[in-house]
């Protein structure tokens, strides 16, 4: 298949961006998203310009770092899908693909489509974690977990922090990844003697970072390639409440 | 040089404990005075560095990747072995450190595996205080799933994604530490090279991939944590930016390289669809516990797996090894798939490929249950391939996967450059010629939880190391070292991409020194990678700058060290001239096809000391002392 691309340009995050046409033609259906760009990058190192810049790394739809919003979806038009998993039988021979790194604010443009995450980070050293030390641990099967709750937290657990979420959202809201995390903990008897100040501490985090609000248009669900629900959402609001009436 | 493995005396299962009595412990207000270097965040570097830094001592780790939550622990799949028997199925640690051993085809260091399965069973119980969410009964107790090379069922998991929580359990407590002050992180860095210092390693240089920055880091001690080298292969399993840097800047700089030929071959992996593949991806070995893997019985039968009828269909893993069946070791059940393609009875384009069959399991089981333990697999298969697993079977083939090889250490995990650890896939310790399913997160945890921060204190409290100081000449000298050779990238402008030298050089090793290898193929690589590597220096284009992200840059540095490091790994494979394990040389096999090991003359593990590029390495040789296991044919018929 031929396709022509839109691409985002942009040096780094001092200088503006643009887009710049690109041809990517013999595109195998079976190729990958990325493997697609490989080959056009392969192209513009052969004709003495500088390939275009994009985080990946396991390929696999796990490690959460690429991640690019195509024809204005994150991640592309496959539901549950990372970007190097979407493969291009799901594209038509002729069109047209535009393709943009994760716009927000907390997210800024380092090149072309790869951007800083590091705010996911800070938020999690925030609080989402267990505070356990190495050692000293109760034997694995002394807290039975009810099986019902063991799946609903690695239901939660499964975020794989790419940010896909943050940039589908019209207000850059970062709270599908952040309950997400805290909902994986709270939801453990583990996680229970930190639950409140897990909330407060990575809600705070959150704001400082810039993220926006919530107004439940569910538009990060929608594309959340591990598909975390939206109900971890109302969950970390309770949570949240219930913090601050503990915590009043 | 004499090789110490510094291997405690006692007999074998007290070894560990007693060791852990009698060496020395530093006061914890002393602690804060030792800095430590972990490079590499992945289940080994991020349980050191989380570790390290709760117990006192000053942090900095480094990764490249964006954030530590990405390092390629994180794609494993099926889980994690641990000697709990919680199934009451005659588990114990001596069953689990027999069955690592003899997984190894004898070629591990007794003493080290034994301790790993002596830690297992606290890596589980740590995990789940860490809300790792474990598979569990409905009695809410954890739940087990047996693995390849084992008759018990001992096998801890997370759905398909054991690596990814178990990682993220391990980032977690790295974020706890780091939001104490207690770890400095430095994500987006790379190690370009080790500090020596009077004969001791006392620092790193990195880039700063962003800004493209060379800086100096000084420490008391250095940990390499950075993973195996499967990516010299160009297509395996292994992340894109998996490399061999680290390891081989250490060994240039005199450390020693151990059993660079021992490298996996899984063989359950998607098969490779075109001249476009960039990469290979694992369908986890759990799948063997419920698929079957079969070729047509004849040649050329190319009906749809459906209109073969059962008998006239090959189940060859369930035929060869009837004890075992489809759970046969990694290096086996690949083995047994090369041999039945090259009879002309793979399937799939090329005939590269297998069938893993459910249509079995889904009738004894249901669907809702293969659903249920697979569920996320088929999915990823389906995205990859197009075709529905529930309905067909699936189509496999081995890729390079692990690699047993890495840098020699020490029974503390030291190697012979005093001050310099390597932990997790980077050492070569345990897992001998091949490395069993769910044994690497393991191995990881292991390291990085409960040995080297035992370790590492005694090093501080015993040699009492002369501190480092950013003010030595010799930073200074091996940041212009590193300027000039990225000078250098940026200079050649060539004809040639940095992907199409390292898919020429991936494409070599994989025929001569892949999953069989011999003689003639591996003298015709020797004379090949030398070649190619000059040709990779004076013709290979790097575009761009070396003051800002520059992936093109970053790519060459690592090809250019694979094409060093793949002479050596051919040369360790030439030189073994044995089969033991993943290492299969034609020449020795039994009549009926099996790997057949010369345990008279190499019972050794193979280190290998930097000359020079241009020279041959020194062999040393650190005998392999069995004092509680008979050596045996590994047999799993």
């Amino acid at each position: 298949m031929n396709l022509t691309l839109r691409i985002w340009r942009q040096n780094n995050s001092d200088t503006p961006g643009q887009f710049v046409d690109y041809k990517a033609d013999d595109i195998s259906p079976d190729m990958s998203f990325l493997e697609m760009l490989d080959i056009v990058n392969e192209g513009l190192i052969k004709r003495g310009e500088e390939p275009i810049a994009f985080d990946h790394d396991c390929r696999e739809g796990i490690c959460g770092t690429c991640g690019m919003v195509i024809n204005g979806t994150a991640h592309g038009p496959l539901g549950a899908t990372t970007t190097c998993q979407l493969h291009m039988r799901h594209f038509r021979d002729g069109q047209s693909i535009t393709i943009e790194p994760w716009r927000a604010r907390p997210f800024p443009v380092i090149k072309d489509l790869v951007v800083d995450r590091s705010a996911f980070d800070r938020v999690i050293q925030a609080g989402g974690y267990i505070s356990v030390r190495t050692g000293g641990t109760p034997d694995g099967n002394a807290i039975p977990i009810p099986k019902p709750d063991a799946d609903l937290s690695m239901d939660a657990a499964a975020c794989i922090g790419c940010g896909a979420c943050v940039a589908a959202c019209k207000n850059a809201s970062a709270m599908l990844f952040v309950a997400a995390k805290a909902s994986h903990l709270n939801i453990l008897p583990q996680g229970k003697p930190e639950k409140d100040r897990r909330v407060l501490n990575m809600v705070r985090a959150m704001d400082e970072e810039g993220f926006g609000n919530c107004t439940v248009m569910g538009s990060c669900e929608a594309v959340c390639p591990k598909e975390i629900s939206l109900d971890f959402i109302s969950r970390m609001n309770r949570d949240y409440l219930k913090a601050l009436w503990r915590n009043r | 040089m004499r090789l110490d493995a510094k291997i405690p005396s006692g007999p074998l299962a007290e070894k560990w404990s007693r060791h852990r009595n009698h060496i020395k412990l530093i006061n914890p207000a002393n602690k804060r005075k030792f800095d430590v270097i972990v490079v590499g965040s992945g289940l080994a570097g991020g349980s050191a560095a989380a570790t390290l830094s709760e117990l006192g001592y000053k942090v900095k780790c480094f990764c490249f990747q964006d954030s530590p939550r990405r390092a390629h622990s994180i794609a494993a799949q099926g889980g994690i072995n641990a000697a709990k028997n919680y199934q009451n199925d005659g588990d114990s640690v001596y069953r689990l450190f027999y069955d690592t051993i003899k997984g190894g085809d004898f070629r591990a260091r007794e003493a080290n595996v034994y301790r790993l399965a002596e830690v297992s069973v606290n890596i589980i119980d740590q995990c789940v205080a860490q809300g790792v969410p474990f598979a569990r009964e409905y009695s809410g107790y954890l739940a087990n799933r047996s693995f390849g090379g084992a008759q018990v069922s001992r096998t801890f998991y997370a759905r398909g994604q054991t690596g990814q929580q178990l990682l993220l359990g391990a980032y977690q407590a790295l974020a706890k530490q780091i939001e104490a002050g207690g770890v400095k992180m430095y994500p987006r860095a790379e190690m370009l090279d080790l500090v020596m210092i009077d004969g001791n390693a006392k620092g790193i240089v990195v880039r700063d991939l962003v800004t493209g920055e060379i800086s100096s880091h000084a420490a008391d001690a250095v940990v390499l944590a950075t993973g195996g080298y499967g990516n010299v292969f160009f297509l395996s399993t292994n992340a894109k930016g998996c490399n061999v840097t680290a390891i081989w800047r250490a060994y240039k700089r005199g450390a020693l390289l151990a059993n660079p030929c021992y490298t996996q071959i899984h063989p359950t992996c998607i098969p490779v669809s075109g001249d476009h593949q960039s990469k290979l991806t694992l369908m986890s070995e759990s799948l063997r516990n419920d698929g079957r893997v079969w070729v047509p019985g004849n040649k050329g039968d190319h009906r749809a797996p459906g209109e073969i009828p059962k008998e006239e269909r090959d189940y060859f893993l369930e035929r060869k090894y009837p004890a075992y069946g489809n759970l046969a070791p990694r290096d086996i059940s690949s083995r047994a798939a090369k041999e039945v393609c090259d009879e002309g009875r793979g399937v799939g384009p090329g005939g590269r490929g297998v069938y893993l069959d459910f249509a079995d399991a889904i009738e004894r089981l249901g669907l809702n249950m293969i659903r249920e333990r697979y569920g996320n697999l088929f999915e990823m298969y389906e995205r990859i391939t197009g075709e529905d697993a529930y309905k067909a079977p699936m189509r496999i083939y081995p890729a390079s996967h692990y690699t047993m090889g890495g840098l020699w250490v020490d029974y503390n995990l030291m190697s012979n450059v005093p001050g310099l650890y390597v932990i997790g896939e980077a050492n070569f310790s345990d897992h001998g010629a091949n490395r069993l399913g769910a044994s690497a997160l393991m191995q990881g945890l292991a390291d990085g939880y409960f040995i080297l921060p035992y370790t590492i204190g005694d090093y501080f409290a015993t040699e009492r190391p002369a501190k480092p100081s950013l003010d030595h000449p010799e930073f200074k000298k091996v940041e212009e070292e590193i300027a000039r050779r990225t000078n250098k990238f940026l200079s050649i402008k060539g004809h040639r991409t940095v992907t199409e030298f390292h898919r020429e050089l991936g494409k070599l090793m994989w025929d001569k020194c892949g999953m069989a290898r011999n003689e003639a193929g591996l003298k015709e690589a020797l004379e090949r990678i030398p070649a190619l590597r000059q040709e990779f220096w004076e013709d290979v284009n790097v575009l761009g700058d070396g003051n800002e992200l520059n992936q093109s840059l970053e790519y060459a540095g690592r090809v250019a060290d694979f094409m060093e490091f793949a002479e050596l790994l051919v040369l360790d494979a030439l030189t073994r001239d044995e089969s033991c394990g993943a290492h299969f040389r034609e020449e020795h096999q039994t009549p009926d096809g099996e790997a057949m090991r010369d345990d008279e003359n190499f019972s050794y593990v193979a280190a290998w000391e930097y000359q020079g590029l241009d020279t041959r390495p020194i062999l040393h040789k650190e005998p392999l002392v069995y004092e509680e296991v008979h050596l045996a044919q590994r047999s799993y018929k």
